[in-house]
């Protein structure tokens, strides 16, 4: 789709060089001209040494990879939690007409509130054990797995679900055998949505209740005034977070890909 | 989801809440079931929106809190509107500029708005121009992906017809590309209101002097669940408040839809 006039490849691709040589240029220029404090602003030279170093000696406890293991932790709970209730709950208020008049109602008044707001009551009930940011991540990631299975259920194309009943589907073939694959698509796209507001939520709730994990690094780097250990566990958090929705893009393209679109 | 269900009965609905509501009161006043330093009963909630409402709490009223957070949000959203629209509508348009900011773009975008936070803390303190670069963060990505994306979603034929009637450049940008986007460019404003909230929470839970993140924290200092509810019913009426706001706009802004 060319819209403006056509730019040849090989220019596009320079400029693309460009543009990131020119994003750390004026980084590593402003780092060097003195005019900010190295501890405010690290070249990108100096970030990436720290990277490494949070890698080998361990800071506020654990190595960086250790704080990984530990954020990734909560985040499967939390994430895992919310796929196994949200998805069954909104596929059954997609069937279920009575259930939806019921339950959706209150599901969009609760929308409403910030996943991070429930800090203070995660900080209450659970203390600074596992459950406080479970219970975070949980709120952010369980909205889009409702909405998308419920719409994924709701807008099976009526033709499918008439064929059936005319072919005497009984009620439990028809929620395996048409509801279900029908509403796949629809349910994988959710999941991407919902692992990336878990991971949000997950740092968020890192960097108030919690004492291990990225978040936490973050915030004791942050404590520290070490903008370098800030900066490398934002990094960290950008390549996780990547990988995740890389993962699940790929899981959403197998299904595609089965299903000949 | 918004107009999905529409023909679902209503009254269920409103029983629902009737029902829940009668719930809570059982469980927290009549039964105790739920003690108070767990979940608040309805009376004390009540007490607490009286107290912060009429005394105050947390060094302000409610409404100065509300007018706290609504306009760090408000700074925050607008910077990154009048930034980030022309910035991806000239991504969308020309495809040098795309490939010389998108790549830098790609690289920060995995790292989610609360990330940043800690970040804004170093570089300018508990303050509230910390919380606004940060709000600005969580709307710019959004704003500009969007539209971005609005600007391809524009038909071609469109665009060669004002081509070939030798719009003028001004006129094209007005009539053709900023209403042609516009529908992208709104889901856009909506995702990043709401990125907004969540993220002003975050940052005024961290550390703030007022606002309704700050209620949030010192209810939870306080151990005072009544007040945390009344904090998180603050957040989710203001958002809620707001982006009714931004449809209303959205209407204005789109007669033709």
């Amino acid at each position: 789709m060319a819209m403006s006039r056509a730019v040849p490849n090989a220019r596009l691709i320079a400029l693309s060089a460009a543009g990131l040589v020119t994003f750390f240029a004026v980084w590593t220029g402003f780092a060097a001209s003195g005019l900010i404090a190295p501890q405010f602003l690290p070249s990108p030279a100096a970030v990436v040494r720290q990277f490494v170093a949070l890698t080998r000696t361990p800071f506020v406890g654990f190595t960086l990879q250790q704080h990984i293991v530990s954020s990734f932790g909560r985040f499967a709970a939390g994430f895992g939690l919310a796929v196994a209730i949200g998805i069954p709950l909104g596929l059954a208020m997609g069937w279920f007409r009575w259930l939806d008049a019921i339950v959706s109602p209150v599901f969009d008044a609760l929308r409403f509130i910030a996943p991070i707001a429930w800090v203070p009551f995660a900080a209450l009930w659970f203390g600074t054990g596992i459950g406080g940011p479970v219970l975070i991540i949980f709120s952010g990631a369980f909205p889009p797995c409702v909405i998308n299975a419920y719409r994924g259920a709701k807008f099976v194309e009526p033709r499918l679900i008439e064929a059936a009943r005319t072919l005497g589907a009984s009620h439990w073939r028809m929620i395996t055998e048409v509801l279900l694959p029908a509403s796949v698509p629809s349910i994988v796209a959710g999941l991407r949505i919902s692992a990336g507001l878990g991971w949000q939520s997950l740092v968020g709730a890192e960097l108030i209740v919690a004492s291990s994990g990225i978040g936490y690094l973050l915030v004791r780097g942050q404590a520290n005034i070490s903008t370098s250990i800030v900066m490398s566990g934002m990094i960290a958090i950008g390549i996780v977070g990547f990988a995740i929705d890389a993962l699940l893009r790929g899981l959403e393209a197998r299904i595609h890909r089965r299903r000949g679109r | 989801m918004k107009r999905a269900y529409d023909g679902r009965p209503v009254w269920v609905g409103v029983a629902t809440f009737v029902v829940l509501f009668t719930a809570w009161y059982l469980l927290t006043t009549v039964t105790q079931t739920i003690s108070g330093g767990r979940f608040p009963s309805p009376g004390e909630a009540w007490d607490a929106l009286r107290q912060i409402s009429i005394v105050g709490y947390a060094d302000a009223r409610l409404p100065a809190h509300i007018v706290q957070s609504v306009k760090l949000v408000l700074y925050g959203f607008c910077t990154a509107v009048i930034i980030g629209v022309p910035l991806g509508l000239a991504m969308g348009w020309s495809r040098a500029a795309e490939a010389f900011v998108n790549p830098t773009f790609l690289l920060i975008r995995p790292i989610p708005p609360l990330a940043w936070i800690p970040l804004a803390i170093v570089w300018l303190g508990l303050g509230d121009a910390a919380k606004v670069l940060v709000i600005w963060f969580a709307a710019f990505v959004p704003v500009v992906i969007n539209s971005y994306a609005g600007v391809r979603t524009i038909e071609p034929h469109l665009i060669e017809a004002a081509r070939m009637l030798g719009v003028p450049r001004s006129m094209f940008v007005r009539e053709v590309l900023i209403p042609g986007a516009m529908p992208m460019i709104f889901t856009g404003l909506r995702l990043s209101l709401q990125a907004c909230w969540t993220t002003l929470v975050a940052a005024e839970l961290i550390g703030a002097i007022a606002g309704l993140g700050h209620v949030l924290s010192q209810a939870a200092l306080d151990i005072f669940p009544a007040m945390i509810v009344v904090g998180m019913a603050g957040v989710a009426v203001s958002g809620a408040a707001m982006t009714a706001l931004l449809g209303v706009i959205e209407r204005r802004a789109m007669p033709w839809r």
